[in-house]
């Protein structure tokens, strides 16, 4: 088991240190002058512009920026904003990073929670009305734009019916004085419409690939067999086949790490949630390219990551890939 | 007294996009207490369909026709409702599958499997159905047992898991145990072994077997009584060593006589000459009309019932009529 | 090959669902194309006084806030948005295909290094990879737009085709070809491609629903087409301030965009239905 853990930890280093490569490349070979991008619209003397090339680094060789860069990675030094100048890129990221934690995992609680139960019941109830309205929503939803979907919702009940909270995280008349619970509740209050919107939209991914696998597993033989043992139809269902019917859903996490990174980018812009997305979004207005490519590393390495551990769940769920 | 199993007039119809289709059209027979009945036929005849009825596990769309009987100890199958019926399937009715490896579930261990199968029955502690379980895998003769229960099915051979497979069937000690083409995805020596478990289960505990099997060759020697079943019904039904020995359907001489024999002269194979209609368009009169060699001048127009041969000996066939076959 | 592609098309059409997504499709694209000769000029006369108005009478969509009509706005940003995503997703299955089939039929270090950049596009989200490139320009233009659109989605597509020509590689009419002496270009493009043509069909059509959100969303961000050339993201993107006073300026372009990726779905799915040997 360790075994396997450690080989499959080194594959995603490996892709990962591949990211870095393919990100610097994309930096440096995009036509435009760095230097341009630095300094804005400022005309730049002489010295100024060797000092700004001193400081960014662009002065050294391309072999030896390169190392720079992939050093600072892995110590977690990412540049300096242009645009925040002169906080660095890692300072922004962390202080980014608990809204969009906040943001994603309840998106991934109620995706997936949602998603198994909404699919599961669609192939129980397969061709009854249940299953093709469910189907017709989830395909709408899926086509639709995030930012759209979060706008409309935003002016729906936040405008419209005043019911919700459109922007930010926290209420900003809120007193100060109040209890930590109530502060809460106020975070929570914010959350709903974002929340939302990022689940409506990749519900539509789970809830297909759920469906299709209970549908496939209910097919096999041992269904078969155990009812014909006298097993009770719940138990038949839910014991045998929608056992054997988790393991695309929870390959499936590992693909839905992207969608979620890109909707949030998106949501949170329209909602002014303090996340990374919203980061990424202002970063690419102001072309502040340390911060993007900040933000697209550390998008990368989640990705990885949640890939690792939907191998993982594989490994742990499935006695079949255990002796692989 | 009653015999322990009575099929009457069984019709199963499926509705397909080719139009509807019987493909068991009038299937009737009995098993007593502790017989093994074999119900012989080729692919589509329909009796693996007959078996799945029984436990009326036929899978939609396919639907048993209102007229059919089935009756488990004179108690109508077909009538009972969903708790009655879970307490005969596996418990009064135990049924075993063609291939091993998909009918277990691959993500439970063996111990696992049989236990629920015992516990699905019976008010047992985890404890209690595991150490039922041991017994029940010495019973099918699994070698080292103890290290088996905590097993997958992936790291079983095909006969272990078949033999798996009839320990789960047997865990509530069924009466009637049906095994549907229990050896065909076995090696040959395999076969012969797992054969050999079910004829010592059988006489060991009484049971009734109903088994469902293409090979002719696995009947004889075991089997009581046998049935063989061509195009949606029972051609022809007759103890086994009568069968054997004066085969009167002009379909079980064919089969009988398609089959290759090492000793004696090699001659050619002989075929029977056509194939087996769909059960979308079953021929008219009697069905086996348009491949028989006997074939009479009113076979085409009348459908022939059973119709006796000889002591417990019947067969749907006119040729009956003037004392069987030439 | 163009016979089993025409044979999945019309199996496709089979689909109820195949079948309303190609109808809606095809009044999209008529609406798109001869919609310009009928509709008043989007661009023309903006009157900032008069401001957006609702829909009614000659606006069915109502009127931006510069009292455009926002329905000849949705027709010509559809023209735009259509041909931006059908040229980025040849583009991108072009590529996917070459790069695919070249790793699958040469295999060896070839392969290795190919997939190993495929493996780490693929962890970077598409998006992500956008921004980095669109942030060059300070106004993007549309031929580099299709350019960057497409060399981002080709490489999901690569693993498909190189899967495919990995598992046809063996198969014994690629061996009777080469024993007649066809040399490897001739063997991937007669050969192989062709019966990758199917699952590329599939992914292109889905890919096209793909693109055209993230176009939108790249107009919406203010970096993908810019104004004056109209698209439904930069709609709704100068329609956010008014938010609150005239929403329907927010809400057609998008229900304009949910249109048109929900009928090419479909017909992607139709497709893949169509592909799928069980239901031959």
């Amino acid at each position: 088991m360790i075994h396997w853990l450690l080989r499959r930890s080194l594959q995603a280093v490996l892709t990962f240190l591949v990211v870095t490569v393919l990100l610097f490349v994309l930096m440096r070979l995009t036509p435009g002058d760095p230097l341009q991008r630095l300094a804005g619209d400022r005309q730049v003397s002489a010295a100024e512009a060797a000092a700004l090339r001193r400081r960014f680094g662009i002065d050294q060789p391309i072999t030896t920026q390169f190392r720079t860069f992939v050093t600072g990675a892995l110590a977690g030094d990412l540049g300096v904003s242009i645009e925040h100048y002169p906080t660095r890129v890692s300072t922004l990221l962390v202080s980014r990073l608990p809204a969009s934690l906040l943001l994603g995992g309840t998106v991934l609680v109620l995706t997936f929670g949602f998603g198994i139960a909404l699919g599961a019941l669609q192939a129980v109830r397969r061709g009854r009305r249940v299953d093709r309205w469910l189907t017709r929503v989830s395909l709408a939803l899926y086509a639709m734009p995030s930012f759209w979907l979060g706008l409309v919702l935003a002016w729906f009940f936040g405008i419209r019916l005043q019911m919700l909270p459109v922007a930010q995280m926290h209420d900003p008349l809120f007193d100060p004085e109040a209890t930590w619970l109530a502060g809460a509740g106020d975070v929570l209050r914010h959350l709903i419409l974002p929340a939302t919107t990022l689940t409506a939209v990749s519900l539509a991914a789970v809830m297909h690939y759920q469906r299709t696998a209970l549908l496939e597993v209910l097919r096999l033989d041992f269904v078969l067999a155990a009812r014909a043992r006298g097993l009770p139809e719940r138990q038949v269902l839910w014991r045998h086949a929608w056992r054997n019917a988790l393991f695309p859903v929870v390959g499936l996490l590992g693909l839905w790490l992207p969608m979620l990174v890109t909707g949030s980018v998106f949501v949170e812009q329209v909602f002014n949630w303090p996340g990374l997305g919203h980061l990424a979004a202002d970063a690419v207005g102001a072309r502040d390219y340390p911060v993007i490519l900040g933000t697209a590393m550390l998008v990368s390495a989640q990705v990885l990551l949640g890939g690792l551990l939907a191998d993982l769940g594989y490994y742990a769920l499935d006695p079949r890939v255990r002796r692989a | 007294m009653t015999p322990l199993l009575e099929v009457q007039d069984l019709r199963i119809t499926f509705a397909t996009a080719a139009g509807t289709s019987h493909p068991v059209d009038g299937v009737s027979f009995s098993l007593e207490r502790g017989e093994l009945l074999a119900l012989v036929g080729e692919s589509g005849c329909g009796k693996s369909l007959t078996a799945l009825a029984l436990l009326r596990l036929v899978p939609p769309p396919g639907r048993i026709l209102p007229g059919s009987a089935i009756r488990l100890d004179g108690a109508d199958v077909l009538a009972l409702d969903t708790a009655a019926l879970r307490g005969v399937r596996g418990r009064r009715i135990g049924m075993i599958f063609q291939d091993p490896m998909t009918s277990l579930n691959p993500v439970f261990t063996v111990a696992d499997q049989i236990s629920e199968s015992v516990r699905a029955h019976q008010r047992v502690s985890q404890g209690a159905a595991r150490a039922r379980a041991l017994e029940l895998l010495q019973e099918v003769g699994i070698p080292d047992p103890v290290a088996r229960l905590d097993q997958y099915p992936h790291q079983l051979s095909g006969g272990m898991r078949q033999r798996v497979m009839i320990a789960i069937a047997l865990a509530s000690e069924p009466e009637l145990l049906i095994a549907d083409e229990p050896t065909t995805a076995l090696d040959v020596t395999v076969q012969a072994q797992i054969l050999e478990v079910l004829d010592r289960l059988r006489t060991a505990r009484g049971m009734a077997v109903l088994l469902i099997t293409h090979d002719l060759g696995i009947v004889a020697g075991r089997a009581d009584r046998v049935a063989v079943m061509y195009a949606g019904r029972l051609v022809e039904e007759a103890r086994t060593a009568e069968l054997f020995a004066r085969p009167s359907h002009p379909y079980t001489r064919g089969l009988l006589a398609s089959v290759p024999r090492i000793a004696g002269p090699v001659t050619r194979l002989t075929p029977i000459a056509g194939t087996v209609p769909p059960p979308t368009n079953w021929p008219t009169g009697c069905r086996f009309h348009p491949r028989c060699p006997a074939a009479l001048p009113r076979c085409p127009a009348d459908d022939p019932p059973a119709l006796g041969v000889g002591r417990g000996h019947r067969m749907r066939c006119w040729l009956a009529e003037s004392g069987g076959p030439a | 090959m163009t016979g089993s592609l025409w044979r999945l098309l019309a199996r496709a059409l089979t689909s109820p669902s195949g079948r309303l997504g190609t109808f809606v499709l095809a009044l999209l694209t008529l609406f798109v194309i001869a919609g310009p000769w009928l509709l008043p000029d989007p661009a023309g006369m903006p009157d900032l006084l008069a401001g957006a108005t609702p829909p009614g009478g000659w606006h069915l969509f109502g009127t931006d806030q510069l009292n455009r009509d926002i329905l000849s706005r949705v027709v010509s940003g559809g023209r735009i948005s259509l041909s931006v995503a059908g040229l980025a997703v040849t583009l991108a299955v072009t590529l996917g295909a070459l790069v695919g089939g070249l790793a699958g039929f040469h295999g060896g270090w070839l392969d290795g290094v190919l997939m190993r950049v495929v493996d780490g596009a693929l962890a970077i989200p598409r998006l992500f990879l956008l921004l980095l490139l669109v942030a060059v320009w300070e106004q993007i233009p549309l031929g580099a737009l299709v350019l960057v659109l497409g060399a981002t989605g080709w490489f999901a597509t690569s693993r498909i085709v190189r899967g495919e020509v990995l598992r046809l590689r063996e198969a014994e009419f690629v061996l009777a070809a080469t024993a007649l002496g066809a040399g490897p270009g001739r063997i991937i493009l007669r050969h192989l491609l062709p019966n990758v043509a199917g699952p590329l069909l599939v992914a292109a059509t889905l890919g096209v629903g793909d693109v055209i959100l993230l176009e939108a969303g790249l107009s919406y961000l203010g970096v993908g087409v810019r104004p004056p050339t109209p698209s439904w993201g930069g709609m709704i993107l100068d329609a956010r301030p008014l938010l609150t006073t005239a929403p329907w300026a927010s809400i057609f372009p998008g229900l304009a965009i949910v249109i048109t990726v929900l009928a090419v779905n479909l017909i992607g799915d139709a497709l893949r239905g169509a592909l799928d040997p069980r239901n031959a």
